[in-house]
């Protein structure tokens, strides 16, 4: 074995038996990383993956001689370009933040100052640590501004942050890190909060830059796919302690450590075409479980009595008894809303809703107790949509009590059963929300849902706040409620391939109108809506290599820019598509093509166009 | 942001025509008629009559309210029924004193208050934020009477500096002759709006100082002062001023008791001797100034966050 | 490769070797020890809340607080004279310094200080305290009312509330005190009513900010009615934020009270009230004569709103001080 021969000018930083912590009122640490070891070297990306609670953040953030407000390094050493930054004081660490060493944030929106233009805040740190001149800044500035693919380079430092959108102010934030010329750049899940069609483009910008500066990078992330894209070596963090570090071909493709393996399971890879359930037209003889019929939705009333701001245009969906229907789309088309229209928690503006064949009144008003008991909406942030003040065993009680579903069963049985539906201890019925994890919260937002005997469950982003082992497990939980209790599920998520994993029938939404539904395997194979091949293209796979085939599509060229708005006529995705046809797409309606297995494109191309 | 600012003062009109309703008609439920008051009890019926026609108190309710804003609104307070002479005349000899003690004390108290809060947010924890926390958490809560009679007694009576009447004319003076002449009824109201003024802007700056960018800044190795004054001050002005309007319309309300502390003549002691009258003409008219100059303070202060929200600066 | 912990790093190897070899080295991958069936429970959110333990400052201010509210209910058992007593009948000079049978001397019109101002904090406590109460039963009411009700009933109110919030309120006391006089109840009405707008406020804001939390129209979303909504979903969370505030409100109420008693439209003589006091003794000040008379009840009243208000700030603190963020 030939041992590395610590060459100082290659390794940019490493971290030796790094332990960082809490110090409590009584004196004693609460450590959240527990001792950890690895080594940046130049040119190189290193991701640190893992869970929330893992200390991946507070790890990254030691490479810049910092801990977060309550916590302190507590033990071993952090160091960058050869120099203890964990024993520095903040004068002794100003000179290398900005310039040594450079951070992105997970919210570029939050990061940036609200009342200080861009380009003030992208070139602050050289100009201030007198590394270069604002003339020279401004040109370093630009010229990331051009090379990250940035509208209007020239001008675009003269706007405030509010004024541009979530994805160039990523890029932006990007810019700012690079303007100093660091050595090491510190990336804090820079992409998670952004749509896969976006943020393909800016993992795509990150690395290219990355590699024009030859900057070594700590990338945090929790998303393996994504680490497939960007890293050469992967270092797994659970609890605050390495549980696998090596080059990511390996850890991707052959996972060690159990842990890993589960985080590599967790990730439900796409299936491919024609892999999907076996679809059957059994349930085409019974009417519909809940349908949408061509619906109209938005917020805030206009004098002439619609929507100020219209959300869905001539949405139509059935939800078939006993199976999952997929919702999925990007943020603001109108997934959500959908779910409240069904649930009447928005009235539709125009449009009727079915429950069983009968006509549903639009709003929570006009249905009866029965009509809401056989709809049930579960909620994204389980922290808010259970009671604070309030026990487990009320929260899942009442709506035992209110429909009176407790089926012969004392209402404390019920209870018991039901938690032990959703897998949880019956202990937990005496605790209050805040005594449980964000996994079992979420559990028993579901198991409340569950407690009034629905038809149909409305889930509205269940898992897309959870962790990837977590939300997978959940996923899990929902399947076999499924077989057990045959309610069918409304699955709305942004997550492509966490709705292909389970959903019978998908429904792909943009801008507020349905671009393609039928059951998985139909949709997720050819011919696609346009919209959807894109999506589908974005969707990160676990594989080194991915990235850079999916840019050279067509779709991905195509989709770099363009708005995302709800028009009044045509097809809402005409400014994006590849294949649109001017005045026709921007002018009328797109017509559905249906062909005969219940997938339905709307589209003006014909299928054979949409085929190739 | 022109719009939101138009509407925040047509908002301010709507309040200012409600406080004039609930003054007007506030004072109009009192017992006894002006008319009646002003003759006295020996006065004939006929008499009576005749001034109330002359005053339009036999003009219904409405009509009396109109005629009452008009006169208000070109500087025609009434005659009050106490003295019987025109308030505007009562008014003029007594506004300067309360004009300027307000006036001296957010000159002197609200940049030394601000500059105090500052400080302190930008050094929490340290001894000298808990210092001045803990002495603006006890000030805050006490009376103004207090902070005067503890101001009494070290001035007054251990140093034997000054007065603790506030007498004399202020003819003539110049601008440190007055602040020497109202010193103490300055130092206690300064006193009063600081330890507010100290809390909230300290506040104010804490709130700024824990928002993610800041802790970029941090990471960007740019240097505490220039964090503090070009990255945190810029977003917690607009708070800070709406913060000082706030008090500045306080002030309205401790002028009041400092000026019957000190015993020297003010608007305010003018209200209260009205009140001990029962000369609502005069209630009236008092009530609409104090109520008017409160208003005013507070959509400054609601304009200033506006204006200093970068979002409605700069829109889209 | 077998999975086990062996491969390629040897277990509590240096950490140079453990990610710090050089690339294409076979043991550039590292691998925890671990053992088989173990499983990775979800790592918790938060550390668990902290106790409520008052500080020092907060402890003082109990301390206080707990003494004027037993001087509140017991000082007619405990005062040496009553209210009206003169100590020294004999001897016509006002503002006697303390001396053994007046141990804070007298005021103005001869009477035993020390005694006056035990029996005014029975008076200007429970005043204040009624008052608070009757603005916190309206205030509550009306605020979660208007937070639940539709969005024309809700603006109604909180536009005619808005109205009053924007006189100083010690114009509104002047006000209604010179319409119908001073007197106990008129004052804890006056009081009452006044503040009731500043409590409206609050509560509509947090009602407001609860009925748009998820589990509010979770409630409305099962077909629950206003009632339930409000007793069960929304004031279990209003509670705690407003009774904190409570605290705050009677400090300014008890200021507000003093103050007009200050002004002479308070409490009228010869009843015991420590804002009263103050000014009945003004002279003493003024003359140069004697500062007891009027620090002693300056003192009294600065003393107790101050222990509030360290009560009040550490609870506040505690909470996150999301509370006192927001007053």
């Amino acid at each position: 074995m030939t041992r590395d021969t610590r060459n100082p000018g290659d390794v940019v930083f490493e971290a030796r038996d790094l332990k960082i912590g809490a110090i409590q009122h009584d004196g004693s640490e609460l450590r959240i990383v527990k001792g950890v070891d690895f080594k940046v070297r130049r040119g190189e990306v290193v991701a640190l993956i893992g869970e929330s609670g893992s200390g991946k953040t507070t790890i990254s953030l030691s490479a810049l001689g910092y801990a977060k407000p309550g916590l302190s390094f507590t033990g071993g050493e952090a160091l960058l370009l050869g120099q203890d930054v964990t024993k520095m004081t903040t004068d002794e660490l100003r000179p290398l933040r900005g310039i040594s060493v450079a951070y992105l944030a997970q919210s570029a929106a939050a990061t940036f100052n609200p009342s200080i233009k861009i380009n003030e805040q992208v070139t602050e740190a050289p100009v201030l640590h007198g590394t270069k001149t604002q003339a020279e800044a401004n040109a370093k500035a630009l010229d990331l501004y051009r090379a990250l693919e940035l509208p209007n380079p020239e001008t675009i430092g003269e706007r405030y942050p509010h004024q541009v959108s979530g994805g160039q102010l990523q890029r932006l934030m990007a810019a700012m890190a690079l303007c100093g010329d660091p050595e090491l750049l510190v990336l804090d899940e820079p992409t998670t909060a952004l749509d896969v069609t976006t943020q393909i483009e800016v993992l795509k910008a990150f690395k290219q830059v990355i590699k024009e500066e030859g900057a070594a990078a700590i990338y945090v992330t929790h998303d393996l796919a994504v680490v497939a894209q960007i890293a050469d070596r992967v270092v797994v963090l659970y609890n605050g302690e390495i549980k696998e570090a090596g080059p990511v071909h390996e850890i991707i493709t052959n996972p060690v450590h159990p842990y890993t393996s589960r985080l590599m399971d967790a990730i439900r890879p796409m299936p491919e075409a024609g892999q999907g359930e076996e679809s059957s037209d059994e349930h085409l003889r019974a009417s519909p479980a809940l349908e949408a019929r061509g619906i109209d939705a938005g917020y805030g009333k206009g004098a002439d009595g619609l929507p100020l701001v219209p959300v869905l245009r001539d949405v139509n969906v059935a939800i078939e008894r006993g199976k999952t229907v997929g919702i999925i789309g990007e943020s603001g088309c109108g997934k959500s809303t959908l779910a409240r229209v069904y649930a009447g928690l928005l009235p539709a503006s125009a449009g009727e809703i079915y429950l069983d064949g009968e006509r549903l009144s639009p709003g929570l008003s006009g249905r009866t107790r029965e009509q809401l008991r056989k709809v049930q909406f579960v909620y994204q942030m389980a922290d808010t949509a259970l009671n604070p003040r309030q026990h487990i065993r009320d929260i899942l009680g009442r709506p035992i009590d209110f429909y009176g579903t407790a089926e012969g069963m004392t209402r404390r049985a019920r209870v018991d059963q039901l938690l032990d539906m959703v897998e949880l201890p019956k202990q937990f019925a005496d605790r209050y929300p805040h005594e449980l994890s964000g996994g079992q919260k979420q559990r028993v937002n579901l198991a409340r849902a569950l407690a009034a005997n629905p038809e149909v469950v409305l889930c509205d982003e269940v898992t897309s706040a959870l962790d990837t082992i977590v939300a997978a497990n959940v996923i899990d939980l929902l399947n076999r409620l499924q077989r057990e209790t045959g309610v069918s599920f409304v699955f709305i998520s942004h997550d492509l391939s966490t709705v292909s994993s389970f959903a019978d029938e998908i429904v792909v939404l943009y801008a507020g109108m349905v671009a393609e539904q039928g059951p998985t395997d139909r949709v997720l194979a050819p011919p696609f809506h346009p919209y959807t091949r894109l999506l589908v293209s974005s969707v990160p796979e676990p594989r080194v290599g991915w990235l850079e085939e999916a840019a050279q599509t067509r779709e991905a060229k195509a989709g770099a820019s363009g708005s995302v708005q709800l028009t009044k006529k045509g097809c809402p995705f005409f400014a994006r598509c590849p294949l649109a046809i001017a005045g026709t797409c921007d002018e009328v309606d797109p017509p559905k093509i249906d062909d005969g297995s219940g997938h339905i494109i709307d589209c003006h191309r014909s299928l054979a166009e949409l085929n190739g | 942001m022109t719009g939101l600012i138009l509407r925040r003062l047509g908002i301010g009109l709507v309040t200012v025509l409600a406080v004039s309703l609930i003054i007007f008609f506030g004072t109009k439920i009192l017992p006894g008629d002006a008319a009646q008051i002003r003759l006295g009890q020996e006065a004939t019926p006929e008499n009576v009559a005749a001034l109330r026609e002359k005053l339009g108190l036999d003009k219904p309710y409405w009509a009396q309210y109109l005629i009452w804003l008009k006169n208000f609104m070109t500087g025609n307070l009434g005659i009050s029924l106490a003295s019987d002479v025109p308030i505007t005349n009562l008014i003029a000899d007594r506004y300067k004193n309360t004009v300027i003690v307000s006036c001296l004390t957010a000159l002197i108290g609200v940049p030394i208050s601000l500059m105090l809060g500052i400080m302190a947010a930008m050094f929490p924890g340290s001894l000298y934020d808990r210092v001045l926390t803990f002495v603006s958490v006890s000030l805050v809560a006490a009376p103004e009477f207090f902070t005067a009679t503890l101001l009494v007694l070290l001035f007054v009576f251990a140093l034997d500096i000054g007065n603790a009447v506030v007498v004399g004319s202020t003819d003539g003076k110049g601008f440190f002759e007055l602040i020497a002449h109202f010193a103490l009824p300055i130092a206690t109201l300064s006193f009063v709006i600081a330890s507010q003024l100290i809390r909230m802007s300290r506040a104010a700056v804490l709130n700024v100082m824990s928002s993610p960018y800041i802790e970029m800044a941090i990471l960007k190795g740019v240097p505490r002062r220039r964090i503090i004054f070009r990255h945190a001050l810029l977003n917690a002005i607009g708070p800070i001023v709406n913060v000082v309007a706030l008090n500045l319309a306080y002030l309205v309300t401790g002028v009041i008791v400092v000026e019957v502390y000190f015993a020297y003549p003010g608007l305010a002691t003018l209200i209260v001797q009205g009140v001990q009258s029962r000369d609502f003409v005069l209630i009236q008219g008092l009530g609409m100034i104090f109520c008017l100059t409160y208003v005013v303070l507070m959509l400054i202060a609601d304009i200033a966050a506006f204006a200093s929200n970068p979002r409605l600066r700069h829109p889209k | 490769m077998s999975r086990d912990n062996t491969i390629d790093v040897p277990l509590g190897a240096h950490p140079d070797r453990l990610g710090g070899l050089s690339e294409g080295d076979k043991t550039d991958h590292f691998v925890a020890p671990f053992e088989h069936g173990i499983s990775f429970d979800e790592l918790p959110d938060a550390p668990p809340k902290a106790r409520f333990r008052f500080s020092l400052t907060g402890w003082i201010g109990a301390i206080i607080v707990a003494f004027w509210l037993f001087i509140a209910v017991f000082g007619s058992f405990i005062a040496p004279y009553g209210e009206n007593d003169l100590p020294f009948p004999d001897d016509y000079s006002e503002f006697q310094t303390p001396r053994a049978g007046a141990l804070l001397g007298t005021d103005v019109e001869d009477r035993d200080i020390l005694s006056r101002i035990i029996y005014g904090a029975g008076r200007t406590i429970g005043i204040s305290f009624a008052a608070t109460l009757l603005a916190y039963v309206l205030g509550v009411v009306l605020g979660i009312g208007a937070a639940v009700s539709g969005p024309k009933v809700d603006m109604a109110m909180s536009r005619i509330n808005d109205a009053f919030l924007s006189l100083p309120t010690i114009m509104l006391g002047l006000v209604v005190v010179a319409a119908i006089g001073s007197s106990i109840p008129v004052l804890i009405c006056t009081a009452g009513l006044i503040y009731a707008t500043v409590v409206f406020r609050l509560a509509r804001a947090l009602g407001q900010e609860i009925m748009v939390m998820d589990f509010v129209e979770a409630a409305k979303a099962r077909g629950e009615g206003r009632w339930w909504i409000i007793t069960r979903e929304i004031w279990p969370n209003a509670a705690m934020p407003l009774i904190t505030d409570f605290g705050l409100r009677l400090i300014y109420v008890i200021l507000f009270i003093s103050s007009l008693s200050f002004l002479g439209l308070g409490v009228q003589p010869p009843q015991a009230d420590w804002g009263s006091m103050v000014r009945e003794n003004l002279g003493a000040l003024q003359y140069g004569e004697s500062i007891i008379p009027v620090l002693a009840p300056a003192m009294a009243i600065a003393t107790l709103t101050v222990a509030i208000n360290l009560v009040v700030d550490d609870v506040s603190a505690q909470a996150g001080g999301r509370l006192s963020k927001r007053l």
